[in-house]
């Protein structure tokens, strides 16, 4: 059973109480949008085989929506974080490197991922 | 006339393995089964092929198999990362039914049936299709009002179906138990036609009748790259080398964003692990197919006396072939109360497959952004059943570069479009 602490308010939850959301970090298009960028927020996945950033919310708990850094390969959790921040704070980025020393995030660093 | 290699030994091209008849048989009993040959042969890749088919699953082997038969290519090669059928054409529990709701579906899952029916006859390999009835419970009252229409919409499609109610499906189904209280049992969907055949089956008699054709079937192989020139296909990397091609048909479910990202594409799939389990052998007392779709389970028995239980897929994005507990654990505990004597059995085995989820639960067979690759995907959770009909319509695809009418609606432009084929009712229950 997978198990994933939530960020807000502390409790290790099962998956059982956990509700998932699937890709984390999609970035909205708006009505401005061109059909391409629709087409590409709404349905295009990465479906990565290894390291995935995802959306859970503790639905039988605090009911906060919350991110995780998990491997699809191996089941193993990176770490958990606020949905708050734009990519994943630096310690996630240190926990999935322990594991795979050559892994390149792919996103630019903003200010603020880091205050969680 | 000798040209394949069967594992290092030379055989005569034709007949390979041989018509499979009672004479066969009955020869074979009087020389102590010694002439017996392999039913494929494994050769060593060529440094080129008209087409590269990536899975051998039973779409990449079907599509290759009417590649042959219905368009005379047979300059094809089926590249296949394991041993050919040990994906998810290996491990489901092989129902097959086509019942669905919306017209495109009725259209490929039908073909796929009527194939079934004369499959066994068409490939000198017996896939045991038994056509043994399909029952899908109607447990709520939604559920009542969601079949009666698709009993019409079937109906309107020329997909016989009925609905049956409670006790003629006690008639059906002797040890099913109506009463509930949980889930009260208030009729059903029937199609008299769906049923079972044997999944291995499946895929060793088309890769048999490839073979046959002169298609190389690449095992322990693994696709690793794709090479594209202008937009355009030329090879693809693989563990044994380079291998050229004019075409290439990406056909491997759960990693189909990992190959469509070798060629510099996404698709709206996400991959998760469905499960299944099935108990110790019993006589038989159950001989229809049963599918609970409120409570996520349904339930065959196999030839051998085993009961054959599938659920529903985990929550998460999954490559492990294995899946949460907590789900088996529901989907008996649901299953125990409409069905109350499997509540005596042991489980043998339980396993997962990793399935390959559209957001409509309908499939993909398409072209894609690059010229001369094309994808079959998106079959999730009930892909089995489709697996005749899906490889006529992509062998279609592939020779013509274009889509016939099967496969015209299942177009990747159908998210763009927002012309969402949407079985997710129909398909509400994996299966
Ligand atoms: C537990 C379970 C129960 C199911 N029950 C049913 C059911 O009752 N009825 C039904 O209709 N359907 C059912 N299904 C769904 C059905 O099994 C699938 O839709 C169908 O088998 C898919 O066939 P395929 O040929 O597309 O994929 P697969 O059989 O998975 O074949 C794909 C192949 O591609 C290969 N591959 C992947 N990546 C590479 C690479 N890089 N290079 C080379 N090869 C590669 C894989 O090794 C694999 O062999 C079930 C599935 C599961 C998991
Ligand atoms: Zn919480």
């Amino acid at each position: 059973m997978l198990i994933l602490t939530c960020p807000y308010c502390g409790v290790k939850a099962e998956e059982t109480e956990l509700q998932p959301g699937g890709e984390a970090h999609l970035k909205r298009v708006g009505p401005a949008g061109s059909d391409d960028e629709f087409e590409d927020y709404m349905f295009a996945r990465k479906n990565a085989k290894g390291v995935h950033f995802e959306r859970w919310r503790h639905a039988y708990g605090c009911g906060k929506w919350f991110l995780a850094a998990r491997d699809t390969a191996t089941l193993q959790v990176y770490g958990t974080y606020s949905a708050q921040t734009p990519h994943p704070p630096a310690r996630i980025v240190a926990a999935i490197r322990d594991v795979h020393p050559d892994w390149q995030p792919d996103w630019t660093e903003t200010a603020g991922a880091d205050a969680e | 006339m000798v040209a394949t290699s069967f594992d290092g030994v030379i055989m005569p091209t034709a007949p390979r393995s041989g018509r499979y008849s009672v004479f066969a048989i009955a020869r074979e009993a009087l020389r102590q089964h010694t002439g017996w040959q392999r039913a494929w042969a494994s050769p060593q890749p060529r440094d080129r092929y008209k087409v590269v088919i990536v899975g051998a699953g039973g779409h990449g082997l079907a599509t290759a198999y009417y590649l042959g038969k219905n368009f005379g290519i047979t300059d094809v090669a089926i590249i296949e990362k394991g041993w050919l059928g040990g994906g998810n054409t290996g491990r489901n529990t092989t129902i097959i039914r086509s019942n669905y709701l919306q017209d495109p579906s009725a259209a490929i899952y039908d073909k796929a049936l009527k194939l079934y029916e004369n499959l066994s006859q068409d490939l000198n390999y017996n896939v045991m299709f038994s056509p043994r009835g399909l029952i899908m419970l109607a447990q709520t009252e939604h559920e009542v009002r969601g079949y009666k229409r698709t009993v019409y919409a079937n109906n309107l499609q020329g997909v016989s179906t009925e609905w049956v109610d409670p006790q003629r499906l006690k008639e059906l189904v002797p040890i099913i138990n109506l009463d509930g209280p949980r889930y009260p049992v208030l009729g059903g969907l029937y199609q008299e036609r769906g049923g079972t055949a044997r999944h291995d089956a499946v895929a060793w008699g088309y890769a048999r009748a490839c073979s046959d054709m002169g298609m190389h079937i690449i095992q322990n192989c693994e696709v690793t790259g794709v090479e594209t020139e202008g937009g355009q296909v030329r090879a693809v990397n693989t563990s044994k080398g380079r291998i050229g091609c004019d075409k290439l048909a990406m056909v491997v479910a759960g990693h189909s964003s990992q190959l469509a990202e070798m060629a510099g594409f996404r698709l709206p799939i996400e991959s998760v692990a469905l499960q299944a389990l099935v108990s110790e052998p019993i006589k038989p007392c159950m001989d229809v197919v049963v599918m609970a779709n409120t409570v996520h389970g349904y339930l065959s028995q196999s030839d051998k006396g085993e009961m054959v239980i599938g659920g529903g897929t985990d929550g998460f994005n999954n490559f492990t072939q294995r899946g949460s507990w907590h789900h088996v654990e529901e989907t008996v505990r649901a299953l125990v109360e409409t069905f109350p004597m499997i509540s005596r059995l042991k489980m043998l085995r339980q396993w997962g497959g990793i399935v390959d989820m559209t957001g409509d639960r309908s499939p993909i067979l398409s072209t894609t952004p690059v010229g001369g690759i094309y994808v079959n995907c998106g079959w999730g959770t009930g892909g089995f059943k489709a697996i005749p009909g899906s490889g006529w319509a992509m062998a279609e695809l592939v020779a013509n570069g274009r889509p016939g009418p099967l496969a015209e609606e299942f177009g990747l432009n159908r998210f763009r479009e927002g012309r969402f084929i949407d079985e997710s009712v129909a398909a509400g229950v994996a299966h």
